[in-house]
């Protein structure tokens, strides 16, 4: 006997009406059922943008599973809903619902929002708001889900701080344990809200910001950030997980219908980075590197991709080619996969022999390209940043991909960095150009036709927990002109023709900068922000600078106090309360080091005892100091 | 190496009638994978699944008799291909019956020649309730004894008049037999059904008729009051009488329909 089990929370006419309906459906493939009646804890999972970002999001996938291991818990999905449902749902007044039992958010006992990135920050509000949640946290009654954040933006929680019941600081998969117990142990006493936050707040990773006042002096900086309460700790300890291959991994990955930005198994082969780079938080927060073990994967890899139906993988991690057992993994996965039709992904890959042979093995040598990431320009800038690619690596690995039939290539560079020249900036086009005049070297009955470079540059975002959380940002005016004076030195070049610039726009930066090293006091911003109308800041379509810059002003927020303030090292910063193992000293010493183009070796070299040794695990149990 | 053409009938029912024709294509490749049957792959730069289907279903239609060819690099008993897709389908997608084609069987897109719909009125749409109460059929009748049925059919191109009762093959003014069938019923009951030309020359729409029937009633056509179910596809035989596609050279066949029993 078959029949259809799930009630729409829409009724057909409004599905029907909107672009893509199989976004508030459900029902994929490995969707998780339970009874939601009958569980003590629903815990509703959001990713704050559209269907098709958030279900290519490991994190979630990896917690969904995780929570739902668990007998007393139910773990449901919510997404962005797109612009013309959000009209759908305010004119018909529907709350917004879970995709797995398609009932209202509101109902859950927890609201998990991850935070990807800071352009998300209006999406939060309109989830809440479509939920009937109300927007601050301080309005919340006992009839609200719990909100709670995660991800790497809440390693600077604070301009969101307001909206948010509590932070996960670090690695999901340690301390939701132990807080699903507690808040179960509390729902049965019929316990306040207040009384369970004040709890949570005990628990390690755990940050409630109600429970801490800031104050500030007159310049704006921060004065005092305490606990209002002594049973509360003055610093939150970031959550990491000890042993990656006794945690949890998803077998069975959800597989949606619609075309989504990752359609593909997705295979985590370490975490973490040991490259040491200054602009790179996720270098940093992440540390120490751990790796999986590689038989692990193996087994993982094909039960993933028999789970699913996939007809490709993806391997995904920091920087791959510093995974040890690289080599083993994927000629294992090619023997094995290559053969039926599947397509191996291997993304952040340095370039050189062994990377040749196995994208020669798994990709269309004529259609792929291969890639460089060396962020600056010149070698003085790359010290600076310890980018420890020299042009020498990037020339001779785009000979041997040429020799091997490659012609195209992309680079990556940032715009923007500290102590950055003109001199610097001219050297991007430089690079570019003597990597096309490499292939013409090649005699002419040789070559694969024409070469082709594209080289692209975003604008640098110092962000909270590098190197860089100090340093002054440029404005958009010196991001245009480093901009329009790149373009014109890129017109410049020999083979100018060969060479493709593209670039980032600087207003979406400049809101990115000013949210990364944000405040409280920008708290009231977002949200009368989004009263204007603000969502899908990141989708330019969307992104209403004007309504951004005008309610700074109505708020009297001086947007360079956040932007091109160069902080003092004594200076509190917003994010301070959060220890990540790697010392503040440690950051600042490497700030002083780049500024005087000092190299810092890669963790596995040496141990530059950045403080991560304090967790005793990963990288820091095999390298010395 | 060995190769088998299959055809699959299957059911659409639930919400995945709001998944498109091509996502549902996408979907079905995922199932062979996990369900580990090998199917054939075409040959050239971008390899891909030899698989088509009948006709499109169209996004909110619901469906008891959707086709599906493909080929298989292996021989497989019938009830286990079916057995085993069952295993990989989600709510909504419900394989009904396969069969294994002779060498000279044409794919079914090509000889898809009509296709029977039900077409209800659906619960919440008190206007056209209200008007179609008992009177449905007999003002479908009354529009199809007329000599002809005019509508505006639009192209990519252009919009043209055509007259559209040639392409009707039947209209069954009697009550829809909803057993084994994943059609919705509705509380208020009110529904036809009807056999049309399909094919890539000469197709029609359902919607196409009930645009006419608003306009010979002089009521306004509201395209969401309506549900549209599929039950049925066909090919023409040499003496012009519609058979089921499942059957047309096959020379091995089988049928599960009455695993399926409609209970909403």
């Amino acid at each position: 006997m078959k029949k259809s089990m799930i009630k729409s929370a829409l009724k057909d006419e409004l599905l029907l009406k909107v672009e893509k309906p199989a976004r508030y459906i459900g029902n994929e493939f490995n969707m998780v059922r339970k009874d939601y009646k009958s569980v003590d804890i629903r815990f509703c999972m959001c990713f704050p943008d559209v269907y098709e970002i958030g279900m290519s999001h490991l994190g979630i996938q990896i917690l969904y599973d995780m929570f739902n291991k668990r007998e007393d818990t139910y773990c449901e999905r919510v997404y962005s809903p797109w612009v013309d449902m959000d009209k759908v749902l305010r004119e018909n007044d529907i709350p917004l619902f879970a995709l797995e039992s398609q009932t209202p958010v509101k109902d859950f006992d927890f609201l998990g929002i991850t935070l990807q990135y800071e352009m998300c920050y209006t999406n939060i509000l309109q989830i809440l708001d479509l939920s009937k949640i109300p927007i601050y946290s301080k309005d919340r009654d006992d009839s609200c889900p719990i909100v709670i954040g995660g991800g790497p933006c809440a390693y600077n929680p604070e301009p969101i701080a307001d909206f948010f019941d509590m932070f996960y600081i670090g690695e999901g998969e340690t301390s939701y344990k132990e807080l699903l117990d507690v808040y179960k142990e509390y729902k049965k006493t019929n316990k306040t809200r207040e009384e369970f936050l004040r709890r949570a707040s005990r628990i390690s990773g755990i940050y409630v910001p109600s429970l801490y006042n800031v104050e500030y002096n007159e310049d704006g900086t921060i004065k005092n950030f305490e606990p209002v309460y002594d049973d509360i700790p003055k610093k939150v300890k970031k959550e990491i997980v000890k042993d990656l291959d006794a945690s949890s991994y998803p077998e069975k990955p959800l597989v949606p219908y619609i075309k989504v930005t990752q359609d593909r198994v997705v295979l985590e082969i370490q975490r973490g980075c040991t490259r040491g780079c200054r602009f790179c938080q996720a270098g940093m927060i992440y540390r120490p590197v751990r790796e999986r073990d590689v038989d692990y994967l193996k087994d993982l890899a094909i039960k993933m991709l028999e789970s699913t139906g996939h007809e490709e993988i993806s391997l995904s991690s920091l920087s791959s080619s510093d995974y040890s057992k690289l080599q083993e993994l994927v000629y294992y996965l090619i023997d094995e996969i290559s053969s039926k039709g599947i397509n191996i992904s291997l993304p952040s890959l340095r370039i050189d022999a062994f990377s040749l042979d196995v994208m020669s093995k798994v990709q269309d040598v004529r259609k792929s390209s291969l890639t460089f990431a060396p962020e600056a320009g010149s070698q003085r800038l790359r010290n600076v940043i310890n980018k420890g690619l020299t042009k020498e690596v990037i020339l001779k690995g785009a000979m041997d991909a040429f020799i091997s039939g490659w012609n195209k290539v992309k680079l990556y560079f940032m715009l923007g960095l500290p102590t950055e020249t003109y001199e610097d900036i001219e050297q991007i086009a430089v690079l570019s150009d003597e990597i096309a005049r490499e292939y013409y070297t090649i005699p002419k009955d040789e070559r694969n036709g024409k070469v082709s470079i594209t080289s692209s540059t975003s604008f640098f975002v110092p962000k909270p927990f590098t190197p860089f959380q100090w340093v002054r940002m440029n404005t958009v005016e010196e991001f245009l002109e480093k901009q329009r004076f790149l373009n014109g030195k890129m017109k410049e070049q020999l083979n100018y023709k060969s060479i493709k610039y593209n670039w980032h726009e600087a207003e979406t930066t400049l809101l990115e900068g000013i949210l990364a090293r944000g405040d409280r006091k920008l708290c009231p911003v977002i949200y009368d922000v989004y009263k204007k109308g603000a969502i899908f800041d990141a989708w330019g379509e969307f992104f209403k600078y004007d309504a951004w810059i005008e309610t700074f002003k109505e708020h009297n927020i001086d947007i360079n106090f956040y932007t091109t303030r160069e902080r003092e090292f004594d200076e509190i910063l917003p994010w301070d309360f959060i220890d990540i193992g790697v010392t503040k000293k440690f950051l600042w010493n490497e700030y002083n080091k780049g500024k005087n183009e000092e190299v810092t070796l890669n963790c596995m070299t040496k141990c530059s005892g950045c403080g991560a040794g304090t967790f005793k695990t990963g990288v820091c149990l095999k390298v010395k100091g | 190496m060995i190769n088998v053409n299959y055809r699959i009938i299957f059911y659409k029912f639930g919400v995945m009638k709001f998944l498109g024709h091509l996502d549902i294509m996408r979907y079905f490749q995922k199932a062979f994978k996990r369900a580990k049957i090998d199917v054939s792959y075409s040959k050239g730069y971008n390899p891909h699944m030899i698989m088509s289907f009948a006709s499109p279903l169209g996004t909110g239609l619901t469906s008891d008799g959707e086709y599906l060819d493909v080929s298989l690099n292996e021989d497989i008993d019938n009830k286990v291909l079916i057995d085993r897709l069952n295993e990989q389908m989600v709510d909504g997608m419900y394989i009904a019956g396969a069969a294994k084609l002779s060498d000279e069987c044409k794919n079914s897109m090509s000889i898809v020649a009509a296709a029977t719909y039900l077409v209800s009125v659906k619960d919440g749409y008190n206007q056209e309730i209200y008007y179609f109460k008992n009177i449905f059929r007999e003002k479908i009748k009354e529009l199809y004894s007329s000599d002809e049925i005019k509508v505006i059919k639009a192209t990519k191109k252009s919009e043209k008049e055509v007259d559209i009762k040639p392409l009707i093959i039947n209209i069954d003014y009697n009550d829809f037999d909803y057993s084994n069938s994943c059609a919705e019923i509705f509380d208020n009951q009110i529904h036809v059904v009807m056999t049309l030309s399909a094919g890539s020359e000469n197709n029609l729409k359902p919607e196409l008729i009930i645009k006419a029937l608003c306009e010979f009633c002089n009521i306004n056509y509201n395209e969401f009051a309506y549900q549209y179910h599929r039950t049925e596809m066909y090919y023409r035989e040499d003496d012009d009488a519609i058979k089921p596609l499942l059957g047309k050279d096959a020379y091995d066949m089988l049928i599960q329909r009455e695993l399926f029993v409609n209970s909403n």
